[in-house]
């Protein structure tokens, strides 16, 4: 089974305002049967490089302008459309944040799965139909076939997104993508669509492109992370070491502005980032976290480089990569 | 659903009710009578005549007796007597009725297919010529009045090019040439009226279904289908079209009814037999009952597709289903 590894991926927005820059450079892998967490803000790019995977950015005014999507041999990026068609709910699926809004109200869950089956599997009526049955009950739906007649509106928000993961999963794809799978659900029901998630991962060893803004989510399913800040990968490593030891300032304000469980009852103050993500549009020349960064000094007016500064550890910063401020002054 | 049937059959009781007494009571505030026509005609002006006319259609009776007498005979599906065609008003309308609906429908066959294609294209063409061009074709329709556009019609498809018959339903010589010729020939006619009628509606539905598919298409299950690798028009037409079609239906059954008055003109245009022809003649002729019978009887006829829509929309949306 094959991998991810997406590679120098740059996407733009061609608006009537200018060219803006959404993805720059975002480089990622993640390997069969391992979980890779990608997180950051809002609108730092999570949800526009799972698009950018899929090939279904909204284009226009989003384009992929440079890199590659490597699924084994395969750049996905170059792929023509036909042939993308082929690969998408095959060999890489992906399931969204909202499950109620994701299934068509008006066809039945059945119906749903089945038209993947269809699609890639050549299953007809019958098959098709005890396979949909499998799946849902796969997914932990109870009587499930009875469920196949039933329209989405008449699941809760957790059935929902059990169902998405059956269609997702229908034809065993060898990387799944899921953009903030629990974000819209009840805490318990989170817990367990991330055990589901595990649970289909240990039996299926598909790769898992996890994305996220909730570091819980993170700690409890990643095996590596990456985050991104205003279109970039600013720090990438294994799940431990960006915990234990953050490189990026970027990494540690988020991670210092997470609240912690364990102190019930102790009220500290929460700390925050000060400022706010500057627009696609006004992004600073150089590393666009600077103007926030209380690290920051004269090198930052360049674009740092995402250079390994651990086993596996990844950081795009001067500061944490020790360069002394007189000797950046001249980058 | 047959528990909904039941409950939109009563309410249509009152409905027509109220259609009875309103028409009635406008038709009696007009001026003018049929008597004045026919004794005019005739020219008769002995005023005992006029008297004995008078007592015999019940106008010597005072109005709201009429409008009772009337509403219990319409009850037992006698909508009166036509001194003009000499026969029952139902009978009248029964005779002319299928000229009408063969129109509407063909008007309405047209305006389904025409727009909600055109609509459908416009939306995932979105911004481009063709949505541009359809769009102008679509306010073009839109404006032109549909006396105006049969004429235009006329004047270019069968007077021009000659292509087709300028009026009628159907040719002198065709009802001995068997059903197939027959049938033929009433198309050949019905062309051009069905044309005239149909593309205002059109242009209303792809209007409609341009928006409403425009608004589907941005949905997240549309995404969800994308993600599964269907092609382009396969989620347009197996996702996008099912949901968009529904405000399309709404329009459809509210719109039956003017599609209804349309054919009034377009019929008149194209010297087409039906109700319309019928009901021009009879307003000319102050042939009230009539009047009275066609407004009536398409009133019904509007409630019940109403009816038939709102069982319509319960097939196409299951969330309205579950209430």
């Amino acid at each position: 089974m094959a991998g991810l590894d997406v590679r120098g991926l740059s996407v733009s927005l061609f608006t009537r305002g200018g060219v803006l820059p959404a993805l720059s450079e975002v480089s990622l892998s993640v390997q069969p049967g391992r979980t890779l967490a990608l997180v950051g803000e809002s609108g730092c790019g999570k949800s526009m490089t799972a698009l950018a995977i899929m090939r279904l950015l909204p284009e226009p005014p989003a384009r992929i302008i440079a890199g590659q999507v490597m699924l084994g041999d395969t750049d996905l990026a170059a792929l023509p459309e036909r042939r993308m068609l082929g690969v998408r709910g095959k060999a890489v699926s992906m399931i969204f944040q909202d499950p109620m809004s994701s299934l068509n109200p008006v066809v039945t869950v059945g119906d749903q799965i089945m038209e993947v089956l269809r699609r890639h599997e050549g299953l007809t009526g019958r098959a098709a139909r005890m396979r949909a049955a499998e799946l849902l009950a796969l997914v932990g739906i109870s009587d499930a076939e009875a469920r196949l007649d039933e329209y989405p509106h008449r699941l809760s928000g957790g059935m929902c997104q059990r169902v998405m993961i059956a269609i997702a999963i229908a034809c065993r794809p060898a990387v799944l993508v899921a953009d903030e799978p629990t974000t819209a659900l009840d805490v318990t029901v989170q817990a367990q669509i991330l055990e589901l998630l595990k649970r289909l991962q240990a039996e299926t060893g598909m790769a898992l492109l996890l994305i996220t803004h909730d570091l819980g989510v993170v700690a409890e399913m990643a095996d590596e992370v990456a985050v991104m800040y205003a279109g970039r990968v600013v720090e990438q490593g294994p799940v431990d070491a960006i915990f234990a030891a953050p490189l990026h300032p970027y990494t540690r304000g988020l991670l210092g502005a997470t609240p912690s469980g364990g102190t019930a009852g102790r009220h500290t103050r929460l700390a925050d980032i000060p400022g706010s993500v500057p627009s696609l549009a006004e992004l600073p020349a150089g590393c666009a976290f600077a103007p926030r960064c209380p690290l920051a000094f004269a090198a930052c007016a360049a674009q740092p480089p995402l250079a390994t500064l651990a086993p596996n550890h990844l950081a795009a910063c001067f500061a944490a990569q020790g360069m002394p401020a007189d000797a950046a002054a001249g980058a | 659903m047959l528990r909904l049937l039941r409950r939109r059959l009563l309410q249509g009781v009152p409905l027509i009710l109220g259609v009875i007494i309103m028409n009635f009571l406008l038709i009696q505030a007009a001026p003018g009578s049929f008597l004045d026509v026919m004794s005019a005609e005739s020219q008769v002006s002995d005023p005992a005549m006029l008297e004995q006319l008078r007592v015999t259609y019940g106008m010597d009776q005072p109005v709201w007796l009429q409008l009772l007498k009337y509403i219990w005979s319409v009850a037992r599906l006698d909508f009166g007597f036509s001194y003009r065609q000499n026969m029952p008003v139902l009978a009248v309308i029964m005779a002319s009725l299928p000229a009408t609906l063969v129109l509407m429908l063909a008007s309405l066959l047209i305006a389904l297919l025409l727009g909600v294609t055109a609509g459908v294209v416009a939306a995932v063409k979105v911004n481009t010529i063709w949505d541009n061009l359809l769009s102008f074709l679509a306010v073009l329709f839109f404006a032109a009045p549909s006396f105006w556009l049969g004429i235009m019609l006329t004047v270019l498809f069968a007077v021009k090019l000659g292509w087709v018959p300028v009026g009628g339903m159907m040719s002198i010589t065709a009802s001995n040439q068997g059903v197939v010729a027959t049938v033929l020939d009433v198309l050949h006619h019905l062309a051009l009226p069905a044309m005239a009628l149909g593309l205002f509606y059109a242009a209303v539905y792809a209007r409609v279904m341009r928006a409403a598919m425009l608004e589907v298409l941005s949905l997240d299950f549309i995404r969800t289908a994308r993600a599964k690798g269907l092609g382009r028009w396969r989620v347009v037409l197996a996702h996008g079209l099912r949901n968009a079609l529904l405000p399309i239906v709404t329009l459809f059954g509210l719109q039956f009814g003017t599609v209804l008055g349309g054919s009034i003109v377009v019929e008149t245009v194209f010297s087409w037999p039906g109700l319309g022809s019928v009901m021009l003649d009879s307003v000319s002729s102050r042939n009230y009952p009539v009047v009275l019978g066609v407004l009536v009887f398409s009133s019904v006829v509007v409630i019940l597709v109403n009816i038939a829509v709102d069982l319509a929309y319960l097939r196409l949306d299951p969330r309205i289903r579950a209430r």
